[in-house]
Parts: C-alpha cells; structure tokens; sequence
C-alpha cells in the first residue's frame, strides 16, 4: 500500500506548516488524555503511516453529526481529518453524486479491502425490509452490511447509529435499529451525542488513524476518555447540586444566580459525555452553562424516559401524567385505605365477640 | 434448690403473692398464669437487625424521596460551605452501607443460628400442609374464620411478604442503589467494579433511578401492612407480636394445642 501518502503528507499538501502540526500532535494528545509523551509518537505515527482510509455512510439521520464534525474547535484538526476522509467516500461531504458517488464507494471498498474504517452516520430502519431509508436505489441497510463487510473496524456516529434516537423512540414504526445490531462481527465503537461533540469526534478519529487500534472503551462500547464520566461530575454548578440550590422555576432569581438545574429536569447525572469539560462550539458554551438542563441526548433511549423537564421519569404505562411517585402514592393510599378498612372491620367484629361471650357467660 | 414454678402444679406455691396482696391479681389471672407457655424464638442478632433494618430504612425512605425531590432552595452561607443536598445524600448512603452490611448479617446469622433464622428466606412451596395454612391464614384475615391458629414463627402469609418485599426487596434495593452509587464514585472504585455491570447492562441509568423509586414504594407498601398485622396480631391473635421482636420469647395467650 505504499502509493496510499501518509498523514503529514495529506496535512502538508493542506498547506500546514510543521509546526502548526506539531502543535495539532500535543492538542490531540491532551485531547485524548495522553501525557506529553505520547506527542512524538503521535507525529511519527502521523509521518510514517500510510493514513488510513474512512468511508462514511449516511442512514436514517440529521446529519447533525456531520455538521458537528465540520465546526472542529481546533480548525487544523478538522481540516486535516476531513481532507483525509473526504478523499474517500462521504456523500454528503463529497463532490460527486449518482451513479460516480455510488462508483466512488465500490473503489474504495476495493481499493482497501479490510483495511479502511466505517463511519456510520444513521442507521438502518429494518421495517418492509428496509424501505424506510433507500440509499442509491436499495435500502440503506444493505448498503451498510456490503459497506461492513471489508471494514476494519465500525464507528457509530451519534445517538442515531448507537442507540436508535429519535426515529427509534417508542413505538419505533420503522424499526429503526442501530448499528451493533445489525452489524455483529466487526469492532464498533460508539461515538454518541446527538450529535457528539466535534472535539470528541475528530479526537477518536485521530487516535484510531494514529495507532491503528480502537480507544480503550466502557461496557458499552464508548470510548471511556469521553464518556468516562457523567456531565454531574464535572458540571461547574454541582456546587449548587450539594448546596442545595436549585433553579425552582424557569426566569427566577435562582436562575440568574445560576444554580443547579436539577428540579428543572437536568439528566447531568444520567449522562455520559464530555460536554462538562470539552464544551461545544470551539469551548463556548454548552447547554448547562446557557440555562437549560442536560437532555441526556447522549444516552441510550434518551427520547423515552420522560419529559426533559422532570427528574422523576413518566411511567406512560400508567397513564402519560403518572411518574413512580403517583404511582406509588396511589398504591400505597389503596393500601393504607384497605389497611384502614380493616382495622375498622376487625375492632367491630372484636366488639361483638366481647358482648356475645358476655351474654354466653350470663 | 427445689423445682417450684407456676407451670408444674403446687399446691405450695402461691403465684403472684404479691400482686394478690395489693388487690391487682383476681383468682381468674391467677388461674390463667398458672398455665401460659412461652416459647423463645428470635435469637438477639436476629432482633437487632430488625430493629436496624427498620431504622434504616425508614432513614432510606426519607433521604431517598429528598434526593429525588429536593427541598426548597435554601442560601445561608456560600455554597461552598453549604452541603443540604449533600447531606441529605451522606444520610442515605450512611444508612444504605448500614443495611447493606447488616443484610450480609442476617444472611450468615440464618446459617449458623436457630430454624427461625432462616424462614426470612424460604418460601416452602412444595410443602403442602403450609399451602393449607396460606388458605386458612388467608381465610382469618377476611374474617371467615373466628379464631387465629398458633404459630412460633411468622404466620404463612406473613413468611410470604416478608420474602417477597424484604428478602427480595432490600435485595433489588441494594443492588440497584449500589449501581447508582457506582456511577458517581465512577470506574475503578470498589462499588463500580462490583456493580459496574448493572449500569452497562440497563444503558441508560435514569432507568435504574426509576427502579430503584419504585421500589421504595414497594417497600412502603410492605411497611404499612407489617407494622398493621403486627400490632392487630398482637391484639387479636393467641400469641404475643411485638414484643416478641424485642424480648425473643413467644407467648400464647391460652393453652389449647393448636
Ligand atoms: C430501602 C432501601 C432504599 C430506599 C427506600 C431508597 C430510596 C431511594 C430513592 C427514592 C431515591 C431517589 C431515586 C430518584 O432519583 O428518583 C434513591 C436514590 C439513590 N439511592 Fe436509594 N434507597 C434505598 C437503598 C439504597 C441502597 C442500599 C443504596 C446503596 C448505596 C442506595 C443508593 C442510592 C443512590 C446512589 C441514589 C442516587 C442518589 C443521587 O442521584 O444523588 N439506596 N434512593
Ligand atoms: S445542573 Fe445538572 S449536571 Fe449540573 S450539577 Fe445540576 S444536576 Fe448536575
Ligand atoms: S449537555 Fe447533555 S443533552 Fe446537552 S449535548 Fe451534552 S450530553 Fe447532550
């Protein structure tokens, strides 16, 4: 593969000077959690390998990830990962389209057989065989299995391809599935968010193209530096959380003192993911830090545990205003109130006991 | 030193000297002491833990619905030096580890102690003379039958509710508090690398906060049914309740063999 130019190339061909890339080196190190040590590594990785190829294939989605990836904080880091992955296949990034894109995925798929990587943005609907997501005049998840087949390893962009978001939220009438499901033998990493951060994005990208190997990840499958941790635990008003102060109600002085949105329905600690840190938009803001609470939107089903604004999740199945409370008030007010009927009956029928022995007794 | 008690006839012994002396102790009461059995069952491990179980959860109950249901906003000093939800929160895992270990308590205390230990943890199904005694029992509680049987130990329907809401209860208490107690000590602490699996396995943990709510109802529910049978037990049954949680001794109140 030695006609394939390695990534300082490709960087260098960008117009990138040497040192704006030493420096884009020590950024994703410390992006990735790795010591200074890791710095030179990471460049001669970078000078020596031949870069990795990366198709990117679009299903059911909003392309929130993509426009995500393209605002990177760090431009250089954008521009660098997308020229290298642009060269390959992504349709919404690419300047062919028709039958030349559909061409250009069959070459790459050739051209790197077992050695490119699958960016899956999306995912399939499985429902009448598919039909919900048709990509190229077939349905989306074969396009996704064939794209699979010669992969090296899967990343699972976003909510959509590892959990299903929110064309799978209940009742799910396409079926939409995400992507470990459908695809079951290769290495998937999830990336989710919806969308996942850029930061977090490149950042994963950068260190499977670097060392040629997944990020150590958690139980499900996330890389642990980025979902290591909940946004509670590093949330900047988790000292509120402790006090005791909360925002009571949406515009109240509370909420201009800026204390915790816990009572608002803040899912911060239910949900893994960098924004507490990392934040968005080149390090702005992100969404605690603007007034609202954490959505969860980088969690498993987060379309179907109730409102956003609730910390106690609605249970729909008894009813849409029920929560554990209400049905646990209920249960236990039915108890109480049977317990107190009884009480009652067993008093009365104690009562005609005594005065029926008397008169036995006399 | 002669063998004289109220139990074996003697026309020596006169019960309740002193009681009789102040008038207190009619001839009926002294006829009926002469008589009545007592029996012991509850070894003391067994009644301190039920005594800190309850205590325990009454404290879980009461910092579980204030973590998930906070107080009113309150500012008396900066928050830094302010921690009212955080106590609330070290309230419920000081009684949460409490409970946890005197749960791993009971257990071992229901192998090496006495029979009675161990009917916390049983349901005999497949024993069918206590099927008989689920019916009757069942029978007295919707007062189709006038008069309560005997029993040393738990009364079958109680043995029923006490495996289901507490042996499995505090069991699904436990494990799913110690999942969420996992996720804010985070990977590599000791309860994550216990119970880290629960929160891969369910994904999204505002699930596990929901189970765990629930099953604070369920225990609520178990609560308000116990402490009812046990005190109208005490009152209306053949045989002492309450006490019984804190002396050990089981006392029937007449002498007719079942
Ligand atoms: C009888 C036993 C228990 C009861 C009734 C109880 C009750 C509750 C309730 C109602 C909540 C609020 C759930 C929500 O967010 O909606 C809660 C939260 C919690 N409980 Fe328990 N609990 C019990 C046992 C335990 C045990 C054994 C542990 C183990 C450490 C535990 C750890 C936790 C944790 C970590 C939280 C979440 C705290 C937070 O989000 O800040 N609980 N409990
Ligand atoms: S705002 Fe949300 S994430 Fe931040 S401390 Fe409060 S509950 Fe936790
Ligand atoms: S703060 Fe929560 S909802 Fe908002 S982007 Fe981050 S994970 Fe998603």
């Amino acid at each position: 593969m030695s006609q394939i130019e390695t990534f300082y190339e490709v960087m260098r061909k960008q117009g990138i000077t040497r040192r704006s890339f030493m420096k884009y080196c020590s950024l994703t190190a410390s992006a990735l959690g790795l010591g200074p040590a890791f710095v030179p590594q990471i460049a001669h990785a970078m000078e020596t390998k031949p870069r990795t190829p990366v198709i990117w294939v679009n299903g059911l989605e909003c392309t929130c990830c993509s426009e995500s990836f393209i605002r990177g904080a760090h431009p250089l880091a954008k521009d660098v990962v997308l020229s290298m992955i642009s060269l390959d296949y992504s349709e919404t990034l690419m300047a062919a389209a028709g039958h030349h894109a559909e061409a250009a995925l069959e070459e790459t798929i050739e051209k790197y057989k077992g050695n490119y990587i699958l960016a899956v943005e999306g995912n399939p609907p499985l429902n009448e065989d598919g039909m919900f997501c048709i990509v190229g005049g077939k349905p989306f998840v074969e396009q996704l299995k064939h794209a699979a087949q010669h992969a090296k390893a899967v990343i699972s962009w976003g909510a959509c391809a590892s959990y299903g978001c929110v064309q799978a939220a209940k009742p799910n009438p396409t079926q939409a599935t995400p992507v470990h499901k459908v695809i079951t033998d290769k290495p998937i990493i999830k990336v989710p968010g919806c969308p996942p951060i850029a930061e977090v994005m490149t950042g994963v990208i950068t260190y499977m193209l670097t060392f040629d190997r997944l990020p150590e990840l958690d139980r499900q499958g996330r890389p642990a530096m980025f979902y290591g941790q909940r946004i509670h635990d590093k949330c900047y008003r988790r000292p509120h959380f402790d006090a005791g102060q909360f925002v009571e109600h949406w515009d109240d002085e509370n909420a201009r003192k800026g204390f915790c949105l816990y009572k608002m329905g803040c899912k911060g600690p239910t949900t893994y993911n960098a924004c507490s840190t990392v934040r968005w938009n080149e390090g702005t803001s992100f969404p605690i830090q603007s007034g609202h609470g954490c959505i969860g939107c980088s969690e498993d089903g987060f379309w179907d545990q109730g409102s956003f604004y609730n910390r106690v999740t609605d249970l729909t199945q008894f009813g849409i205003e029920a929560n554990a409370d209400k049905v646990g008030m209920t249960a236990a007010g039915v108890v109480g109130a049977g317990v107190a009927a009884h009480a009652a009956v067993s008093a009365l029928r104690a009562a005609q006991r005594k005065t029926q022995d008397k008169k036995e007794e006399a | 030193m002669t063998e004289q008690s109220i139990h074996t006839p003697n026309p020596d012994v006169y019960p309740l000297e002193s009681s009789r002396l102040t008038g207190d102790a009619t001839a009926q009461d002294i006829e009926s002491i002469r008589k009545r059995t007592s029996v012991f069952v509850y070894e003391w491990p067994v009644r301190l833990w039920h005594w800190v179980n309850a205590l325990c959860i009454t404290v879980l109950i009461a910092t579980g619905w204030l973590i998930a249901d906070p107080l009113p906003t309150m500012t008396f000093a900066e928050a830094t030096h302010q921690f009212v939800m955080g106590y609330v929160r070290f309230a419920h895992f000081a009684a949460a580890q409490i409970l946890t270990i005197g749960f791993f308590g009971r257990i071992y205390w229901a192998i090496v102690g006495n029979h009675h230990a161990r009917q916390l943890f049983y349901v005999p199904i497949l024993n069918k003379r206590w099927w008989r005694e689920v019916v009757f029992e069942i029978k007295w509680y919707l007062f189709l039958e006038r008069e309560p049987k005997k029993y040393v130990g738990h009364n079958p329907l109680a043995q029923i509710a006490m495996f289901f809401f507490m042996t499995l209860g505090i069991t699904f208490m436990i494990i799913t508090g110690w999942a969420l107690y996992a996720e804010g000590a985070q990977a590599g602490s000791l309860s994550h690398n216990v119970m880290g699996w629960l929160i891969g396995w369910v994904g999204n943990t505002q699930f596990l906060h929901s189970v765990h709510h629930l099953g604070m109802w369920f225990i609520v529910i178990f609560m308000i049914v116990h402490i009812y049978a046990a005190i109208r037990e005490d009152i209306l049954s053949r045989q002492s309740m309450v006490s019984t949680m804190i002396s050990g001794t089981r006392t029937f109140k007449d002498d007719r063999p079942d």
